[in-house]
């Protein structure tokens, strides 16, 4: 087992000992505190895979993002002492074996595919690449996807600023 | 003519012929890691010091003067003491995610420096996406605010927490954007290609008017991002103690504060590397004896002469200005800085694809 090795290892037992603990423990902002390291280990393998680009997306995106957006809620919603109310056995029974099942079967897929290693050499990705990836119609090209994913976030904004804006008869009777 | 990279080179390779290649790249890794961290310690007690000494001049004192010669000292005697003081624990508060707070925080800081370029071959990693690298690390930092604010189990920090949290996240955007008028022009994120790309003129002086608005607004919007004043409102002495590191003591609020001043580094280090060249001296293409002149001076030199500049700056606007309310700081960033940043993203675009730069 060489030093390279023993990242990638350190790196799946930090995903899975807190991917663990994100559903087990009852307190909701340590759930979302070992989701953030989850999150980072997974960044952390993007970048011992030499996929930079990736591992910044990610950081920014999951870590960054949707994290910092999730402890921001709590902190709107919830006290100190609250606690989640404890799951019954025959749920706990359930939900062990659905995942049993989904582990059962990635495990299967994983072990039965021919992993066969490419025999270009690895592509260098650098920022202009990506941007031209992004708009560009031909082959490999990502303009639908990227201008529906736009769309998308638009409807959002716009759903989210007529979710928070004032009704105008509350405004006229003041 | 001062090139690091012969140095660390010349280590590696020495590195290489006395142990096996994992041993190598664990030696490699202390090594880096210890100057690193020194460098840290060193440079947040150097802004401490210099924050004290600025403020005292504004206000017409002398500043710390008695430990050490001008001074010198003084933070030093400070830093020992908080090493020594008790750390508090408040009862009832997430003990685990207490802990856990400072550390996010300083390492987040302490992450950045490593992808900076102090000069040439100076570098602990230079990651062909550098920009975004930093971009998408400083954003790790607000997450150890937030924690910090809610386990004290103090309104008060709560409060600063849930202020700082808004600010920080608003004002990223612009950050963002700012910088993204020089990945524009230089169509690369590696920070080493942006500083090379500015050896015949800083991209202020070629980029112009548009990169001058970007450079302004990057150092309002860093100034927010870090929390210092005039944007200090989450941490409001008068009106919320502290803001979210109200129940630290001790070493645990020395990380606090160490990494707010490393983030105002930070920031400064950046607008130096991204719009003043980094450790590229100054250039005048056609003018070559001044050229020459500016060679000899190391590269080392140039980065810091920019970088605490810059940071004397954001210190004035610490002490000059009035502080902003919440809703004045969420105006200035959501009505005026975004719009405009927006805008001039569009300009520089068409100021790329034309061609009208240096």
């Amino acid at each position: 087992m060489n030093f390279h090795e023993t990242f990638f290892i350190l790196l799946a037992a930090i995903i899975m000992i807190f991917s663990v603990l994100v559903v087990t423990t009852d307190k909701i902002l340590r759930a979302a505190t070992y989701l953030l390291f989850v999150l980072l280990a997974t960044a952390g393998l993007y970048y011992w895979l030499q996929y930079e680009f990736m591992a910044a997306v990610q950081v920014a995106l999951y870590a960054g993002g949707i994290v910092v957006l999730i402890v921001f809620s709590v902190l709107l919603t919830h006290q100190i002492h609250h606690k989640l109310v404890s799951i019954t056995l025959t749920r706990k029974l359930l939900a062990f074996g659905i995942a049993g099942l989904g582990a059962l079967v990635s495990i299967v897929t994983i072990v039965n595919y021919d992993f066969n290693t490419a025999p270009a050499e690895a592509m260098k990705v650098d920022v202009r690449q990506i941007g031209l990836h992004l708009v560009n119609t031909g082959h490999n090209g990502f303009a639908l996807p990227f201008e529906v994913v736009s769309i998308l976030l638009l409807a959002a904004l716009i759903g989210a600023i007529t979710i928070a804006k004032k009704e105008e008869s509350n405004s006229d009777n003041i | 003519m001062y090139d690091f990279s012969q140095l660390t080179q010349a280590i590696h390779l020495f590195l290489v012929q006395h142990l096996n290649s994992s041993s190598v790249a664990i030696v490699e890794l202390v090594l880096v890691g210890l100057l690193f961290l020194t460098m840290y310690a060193i440079l947040g007690l150097t802004l401490v010091y210099m924050e004290r000494k600025v403020c005292a001049f504004i206000q017409n004192r002398l500043g710390p003067n008695r430990v050490g010669p001008l001074g010198l000292l003084q933070t030093v005697a400070d830093l020992i003491k908080l090493l020594f003081k008790e750390l508090l624990m408040v009862k009832k508060a997430d003990k685990f995610l207490f802990n856990l707070a400072p550390f996010i925080v300083v390492i987040a800081s302490m992450m950045t420096i490593g992808a900076l370029p102090f000069a040439k071959g100076f570098q602990a990693i230079d990651l062909n996406i550098g920009l975004f690298y930093i971009i998408s690390i400083t954003s790790l930092g607000v997450l150890g605010i937030l924690l910090a604010g809610w386990s004290s189990n103090s309104k008060y920090s709560l409060l600063g927490a849930l202020r700082s949290g808004a600010q920080i996240i608003s004002y990223e955007l612009s950050v963002s954007l700012s910088l993204l008028s020089i990945i524009m022009f230089t169509g690369s994120m590696q920070l080493s290609v942006i500083v090379e790309s500015q050896a015949n003129g800083w991209w202020i002086f070629k980029g112009h008017i548009p990169v001058f608005i970007s450079f302004l607004i990057f150092l309002i919007a860093s100034t927010a991002e870090t929390n210092r004043g005039p944007f200090d409102i989450a941490e409001a002495e008068s009106e919320l103690t502290a803001g979210f590191h109200t129940e630290y003591s001790g070493i645990k609020f020395a990380f606090f504060f160490l990494a707010e001043y490393m983030n105002m580094f930070l920031s400064a280090a950046l607008a130096a590397t991204v719009f003043l060249g980094g450790w590229m001296p100054f250039h005048v293409s056609g003018f070559e004896g001044l050229n020459q002149v500016m060679d000899f001076i190391p590269p080392i030199v140039w980065f810091f002469g920019k970088t605490f500049t810059l940071i004397y700056v954001i210190m004035l606007f610490k002490w000059t200005f009035p502080r902003l309310r919440v809703d004045q700081l969420l105006t200035l960033e959501w009505k005026y800085l975004l719009p405009i940043n927006l805008v001039n993203t569009i300009v520089i675009a068409f100021v790329v694809v034309m061609g009208w730069y240096f």
